[in-house]
Parts: C-alpha cells; structure tokens; sequence
C-alpha cells in the first residue's frame, strides 16, 4: 500500500471514530409506556363486557366523589385516541373525533346526563394518558388501552369493554383459519419490533416470518401474494378489512389484549358505575351494535 | 463508545444478513456485466430494431428509482402469478438496474475503439457479432474496467434495497437488529462497517487493477 492509500484508510477511520463518538448517549430508549401491544396479561374478566358484582347505576350517589364532580362541572371528560383508526380518529376534514372508543363515551355521556353532547374529548397517547387521568385533566380513558397487572398499581380499571388480541389477516377463501393452520413454510408477514412477531414465533415456530417497516408495506406484500397471513392485533388488522374487503380476520384472537376504561385510583365507586354503564349497554343491544358498526361483524360471545 | 455487545449478542443475524448481500451482490454483479454487456452491443448494432431495444431498456431503467424496480419484480410480477421472493425479486431488479448503466459504460467503451478496428475485422471475414467478440469488446473492457468498477461498488451498497422488499440482506437484519435493541445509532454504524468490509477491498483491487492497466498501456 502506498503511502496515499495509508492516509486515505487513515481519513476513513477518522470519519467513523468520529461518528463513533457521537453516536454515544444517541441510543433512544424504549417506549416503556407501550401500545395496546406491550404487555398481554390477561384478567380473569376474559369475555367481554361481563360485569363482576357491580350494582346497576340508579343514584347519583353510586358513582362516588368523581361522578359528583363531573355532574357538578356539567360535562364528562374523556381522553381518547385521536390517530387511531375505528378506535378514535379525528376527521381531518371535519375535526370530529370518531371510533368505537368515542361512542362508548358518548354513550356514558348519556348515561350520566341523558344527553351524549354533554362530553369533551381530549386527546391522549399511551405515554401521556395515565399523567393526564392522575392529575385530573380527564376524568377517564376510554383509549384503546389494555388492562395490565402493572397498570392496576396506578389506576383502576373497568370490566373489558372490548376483547383485543393478536389475530390473522388473510384472503377471503385462504386455507389458513386459525393460528393452528399456520405450519410449517407458511410465510407470516409482520412488522419490524413488534411484538406480535415475537409472539407468532412462539406460537408457530415452523412458519417463516417476513418482516416489514410498517403495517401498510406489510399489508401490500400480502396483497402481491408475498405470504399467506398478516399478523398483529386484530384492532389494527379490522381496519385493514375496511380499506380492502377481499380480506378478512380469521381464527380470532391468540394473545389477550382486554381493553378497559381506567378510572383515577382509589375511585372504586365510580368503578361500579362505569361497569354497572357497560352492563346495561350490553343489555340493551346497544353494545352490538356500535361494535357492528366500527369492527363490521358482531362481538364474540 | 460503541456497544459492542449489539454485534456480539447479534452476530448471527448480521452474518446471515452479510452472506445474503454477498451473495445477492455476487449474482447481480455477474448478471448485470453479462447483461449490460449485451445491451451495449445492441444499441451499437447495425439493425435499427436491436438499437431501438437496447435505447429502450437503458433509458427506461436508469430513469427510474431502483426502489421502484425491485417493486416492479416484488409486487408486479409476483402478482402475474410468478413467485419471486424477497430476495430474488430484489436480485433481479438489482441486476436490470445496474445492467443499464454498465451498459452505457461499455457502450462508450465500444466507441473509443477506433472504428478502422471493426472496419478490419468485417474486411478479413468477420460477421458483425464475430468482430464484436473477438476483436472489439476484448479492448473496449480494459477501457472500462475503471468505470465498471465503480459501478460494482455502487451495486453493493444499493443491494440494501433488500432491505425493504424482506430480502433477508445485512439492511434487513440491521433493521431487525435496531428494533430489537433500541441502539439506532450504534446499530447502523455497525452495518456501515459491514458494508465497508465489502466495498473497500474492492474500491483497492480496482485501484491496483487501475495502475497495472496504465502501466500496460
């Protein structure tokens, strides 16, 4: 090597020590908080809306000293999602919020007030919605959340009002039914870091899995036939049955993710009149029916 | 300083990764000298057709981001009922992109021969194709071998378009590797290593392939 090509090796070297150095104290931290995929714990509540001993809301008094707050301000408010499909999604256009988790709201509204207006929305994500619920800006979250054993620590949870879970995304017609079609050379496709190809690898470990950048890269090598399923939790692999019906979600749900309604800690009367809310929406069919209309098929039994 | 354990505690995946972009590069290097190859002689025929075909090719691929040809292969023709996988769809696309410009780096190289040469050749006999092979291109790829060169080099670093299309490749096992760790930065440096341990013996070899040449000459 000449003496040029020495100095040239050593200018390379240099550059990269130099980002070496910089790189240091660069390394990002995970997102502790996690999604509605972050820890699949479930309850013993494992049907879904199916109250415990709650008594059914008939006084005012039932709800404890957070309802009579909320009376007393005149409205009810919820932190929701604004940027999650079916769920809650805020309407560029219009600026409405609107989703599943936007009508159980409504519908609480009602049932404190008789009237479902009588609600503000705020916008929560799953790192700032357990701050915002313990401080007070919101009286409850009704935000695609999961119901954890450590999450009870630091707040109360509702029964499940919606049972969520890893599930598959085929073709309509797809030989793959369920997790137990799902052998060996069967191309499973997934998402980078997710946790849900983590799962599928415990649960299937002789399929192949496929991972991709994202949900929507992921959901069009399956459309250009790449692999047989698509995986993740069936609350985002519903909305992708809504962009393009020739798919459907199949074998139901393979991992627990019950969702609750978390109430500020302590609140324990409130507790049982939100769930004592949940059985009465069950009850009267309204449940179904706003379940139909977000998810497109009816709650499992 | 970096944390080595991210290579240690991964080694696996990056060297599954490594022999795949190896290996693809390999593939598409061969594929695409012989291809572009191929299409210079075309755009250089004395048939109207032939030129028109290669013309074609070239100025349609090198026009567009290979991205969009791996896609073409991924999810195109995949969709017509050919099976190409990750790692074949990323191949080929690699080897028509790169064969576009290897193309017209021996196309200039055909032409710097002076045309007495080929003139010679087809006087003693020689049809169009025979002069080509035997008398033209054997001189015009020592012209190009600098440029050619280069444009292995750059193969190697655009085979990470596996990456995208779940070709199994050193950029899809980086990826992997980032989610798993969390270290952005570190884990991208340690494939940028990884990638040097491949483009820079090559960069030297074409430099000392360089020196000979001039020497020869």
């Amino acid at each position: 090597m000449n003496k040029r090509g020495i100095r040239l090796l050593l200018g390379v070297v240099l550059t990269l020590l130099l980002f070496a150095v910089t790189a240091c104290g660069t390394k990002s931290g995970g997102d502790g908080g996690g999604g509605a995929s972050a820890s699949p714990l479930a309850p013993s509540t494992a049907a879904t809306v199916k109250p415990s001993d709650s008594p059914a809301p008939s006084a005012a008094a039932e709800g404890g000293p957070a309802l009579e707050a909320i009376k007393k301000r005149g409205k009810l408010v919820a932190g929701v999602k604004f940027d999650t499909k079916l769920f809650g999604l805020k309407d560029p256009v219009s600026g409405k919020v609107e989703g599943f988790d936007v009508d159980i709201a409504k519908a609480l509204a009602k049932q404190i007030f008789g009237d479902e207006s009588k609600l503000e929305l705020k916008e929560v994500t799953s790192k700032t919605r357990m701050p915002m619920l313990t401080n007070g800006e919101i009286d409850i979250i009704i935000a695609t959340m999961t119901i954890t054993e450590e999450r009870k620590k630091e707040v109360e949870f509702s029964d499940v009002y919606f049972k969520a879970g890893q599930s598959l995304l085929v073709k309509k017609g797809s030989p793959i039914q369920s997790i137990a079609d799902v052998k060996k050379g069967t191309k499973v496709l997934g998402v980078k870091g997710s946790t849900s190809v983590v799962n599928i690898k415990q649960k299937a470990p002789e399929s192949t899995v496929l991972e991709f950048e994202n949900y929507q890269d992921a959901f069009t090598a399956l459309k250009a036939g790449q692999g047989d399923a698509l995986t993740t939790d069936n609350a985002i692999l519903y909305g992708m049955t809504k962009q393009d019906p020739n798919y459907v979600v199949v074998g139901g749900t393979f991992t627990d993710e019950p969702y609750g309604i978390a109430i500020k800690k302590g609140e324990t009367a409130f507790v049982g009149y939100v769930n004592g809310f949940l059985k009465s929406l069950n009850a009267s069919g309204e449940y179904a029916k706003l379940y139909e209309k977000w998810i497109g098929e009816k709650p499992p039994q | 300083m970096l944390d080595l354990s991210i290579v240690t505690g991964h080694w696996d995946l990056f060297l599954q990764g490594l022999m795949h972009t190896v290996l693809a590069s390999v593939l598409a290097l061969v594929g695409s000298f012989l291809l572009g190859t191929l299409v210079a002689v075309l755009r250089l025929a004395p048939i109207l057709a032939c030129r028109w075909v290669g013309t074609a090719f070239v100025e349609f691929f090198r026009n567009i981001p290979l991205l969009l040809v791996v896609y073409l292969f991924y999810l195109g023709v995949t969709s017509l009922g050919v099976p190409l996988d990750g790692f074949q769809a990323g191949t080929l696309g690699l080897t028509i992109y790169t064969a576009a410009y290897i193309a017209e780096a021996v196309r200039a190289g055909i032409q710097s021969i002076p045309r007495g040469q080929t003139e010679a050749a087809r006087a003693s006999g020689l049809t169009y194709g025979q002069a080509m092979r035997l008398v033209v291109l054997p001189q015009a790829l020592t012209v190009v071998i600098p440029p050619l060169c280069n444009q292995f080099l750059n193969l190697i670093k655009n085979s990470s378009v596996l990456g995208v299309v779940a070709g199994l490749d050193l950029m899809y096992f980086g990826d992997k590797v980032e989610s798993i760790t969390l270290a952005t930065f570190d884990t991208y440096i340690f494939v940028g290593l990884l990638y040097l341990l491949l483009t820079l013996p090559l960069s030297y070899a074409s430099r000392a392939l360089e020196r000979r040449l001039g020497q020869s000459r």
